[in-house]
């Protein structure tokens, strides 16, 4: 999709109406894609009911859903991963479209979610005096040390 | 699958200390007003972009650079769940439940994929619901592939080899995007798009080789989707507004122009395994380019279809409107729900106290 599409002109009225067969499934009640538990309620649940719940518990961000960190294990063996973030009232509901979103192919055998707002990230801003205590220890590595000619197995 | 958790931080506590932004990305602003009087920031994004390294959402940024990204992520969202209607369109009248599962999974990944990028675009610092509410007032646009009709089964077809089909070609370059969660968005993307460009051709391939009617009505099907779908690409390099700067911060990475010609050059020999026509007389291998020729674009077409006069604008835009109040019961029960939870668990915490 280009970014040059948004250019040209504001959108006008004058549409010649659809020719499209109008077909009783739209979007919002396919069996799956539609407005149930899928990844397709997700999809429109975006801006949750202004005003009306903004204040409600549950962490609510003015009008939308928290936001959640999903980490996925990919399989037995492996520690879970950050797959990507998304929108839900609770953490039922994140665990849910979490399955939805970022298992449809079977990525994972097992789901993690974090509120977003839990997590506490190191700033960019200090990132050369954060990691520098590391920098000048080479001799943390095994490849520091030289050995003598014909040491095996150290 | 995205390797890091670090842009996360971006939307914690951790940056503005007051919880996950609000839309306005008022934090990230403050801090780039107060970074800008020393020149050390700019020119630290601006070695980051040269070494071809990853802009992370907690970097500080040119504020175009940024207001672009939230342009051109939320159009490509937009996009994603728009298209879900022209195809949605034909759920309920897939000829086979085979035919029909397929599709279901395909517009169900076009929800994903939409969710993916307001993901991205959210750590810019604008809202998702802002977004949407830009979209539902017409004051975002989304691709103008999406606002031609489906008129027949073939059209899904059409979609799937020829709308994705471009969409790949402009998307597999975008995972080296200079931004960091946006290029991770296209990466998982574009693993699933072939499987909806392979559908579709499937499709074709299933009716090119059908009844001569069958036949008939997939010829028919590119015959009308063949020039939008060049269009995709965008205005020709020579007018297109944004190409320049977006190329500069390896953003894009070709031209409108280089990409559609290999989508042709592509297309071409695929249409013929296809035993279809490309509507398209001056199309010709031009053995001195070592590409195809082909036909010129008819842009006024484009720009018609842009400033809200293709066939299907008002009914895209509207049913998108009437899906998100249709839903808003739903939310509404979700967030009641959550919230009635949260006091409960609160309640006995609290009376123990």
């Amino acid at each position: 999709m280009s970014a040059d599409a948004e250019d040209a002109g504001r959108r006008t009225t004058a549409g010649s109406g659809g020719t499209e067969p109008s077909a009783d499934a739209g979007v919002g009640a396919g069996p799956d894609a539609g407005s149930g538990a899928g990844v397709g309620h997700g999809a429109s649940a975006g801006a949750g009911p202004r005003g009306a719940d903004a204040g409600t518990g549950a962490g609510a961000v003015a009008g939308d859903w928290p936001l959640w960190e999903v980490f996925v294990r990919s399989r037995r063996g492996l520690s879970h991963v950050h797959a990507g973030s998304l929108h839900a009232p609770d953490a039922a509901m994140a665990l849910r479209n979490a399955r939805d979103l970022y298992t449809r192919r079977q990525e994972g055998v097992s789901v993690w979610v974090v509120p977003s707002t839990a997590v506490t990230a190191s700033s960019p801003d200090e990132k050369d005096p954060f990691f520098a205590p590391a920098a000048d220890k080479p001799y943390r590595h095994p490849t520091f040390y030289e050995l003598p000619e014909g040491v095996r197995n150290l | 699958m995205p390797e890091t958790i670090i842009e996360r931080g971006s939307r914690s506590g951790a940056e503005s200390g007051s919880g996950p932004r609000t839309g306005t990305g008022a934090p990230a602003a403050a801090a780039q007003a107060a970074a800008t009087p020393g020149t050390a920031p700019e020119t630290a994004f601006e070695a980051k972009i040269a070494a071809d390294e990853r802009i992370e959402p907690r970097d500080w940024m040119p504020d175009a650079y940024r207001a672009t990204l939230v342009r051109q992520i939320a159009q490509h969202a937009h996009s994603e769940i728009i298209g879900m209607q022209p195809e949605a369109n034909w759920l309920t009248r897939a000829p086979s439940l085979r035919r029909k599962a397929i599709l279901l999974a395909k517009v169900q990944d076009e929800a994903g994929h939409g969710l993916y990028l307001y993901s991205a675009a959210e750590t810019l610092g604008t809202g998702r619901d802002e977004l949407l509410d830009k979209l539902h007032a017409g004051r975002q646009k989304y691709s103008s592939i999406f606002n031609y009709p489906t008129l027949t089964w073939a059209d899904v077809g059409a979609i799937g080899w020829l709308v994705d089909g471009a969409a790949i070609i402009n998307q597999v370059p975008l995972c080296r995007c200079s931004y960091g969660p946006y290029a991770r968005a296209m990466v998982r993307i574009c693993k699933e798009e072939s499987f909806h460009q392979r559908q579709g051709y499937e499709l074709l391939h299933t009716l090119a080789h059908g009844t001569p009617e069958q036949h008939a009505m997939a010829q028919d099907a590119i015959d009308r989707w063949w020039w939008p779908s060049l269009m995709m690409f965008g205005p020709p390099d020579d007018e297109s507004a944004h190409s320049a700067q977006s190329m500069a911060w390896k953003i894009k990475r070709h031209s409108n122009d280089e990409l559609r010609q290999r989508f042709v050059d592509i297309c071409v020999p695929q249409a013929e395994i296809l035993g279809l026509t490309l509507p398209d007389p001056d199309l010709k291998w031009n053995e001195d380019r070592g590409q195809h020729d082909f036909g010129a674009i008819d842009w006024s077409e484009f720009k018609e279809v842009l400033r809200g006069n293709g066939p299907c604008n008002e009914q895209r835009i509207g049913r998108r409107r009437q899906a998100h109040e249709d839903g808003a019961w739903v939310r509404d029960a979700a967030a009641a729900y959550a919230a009635k939870r949260a006091l409960g668990a609160a309640g006995p915490g609290e009376a123990a106290a």
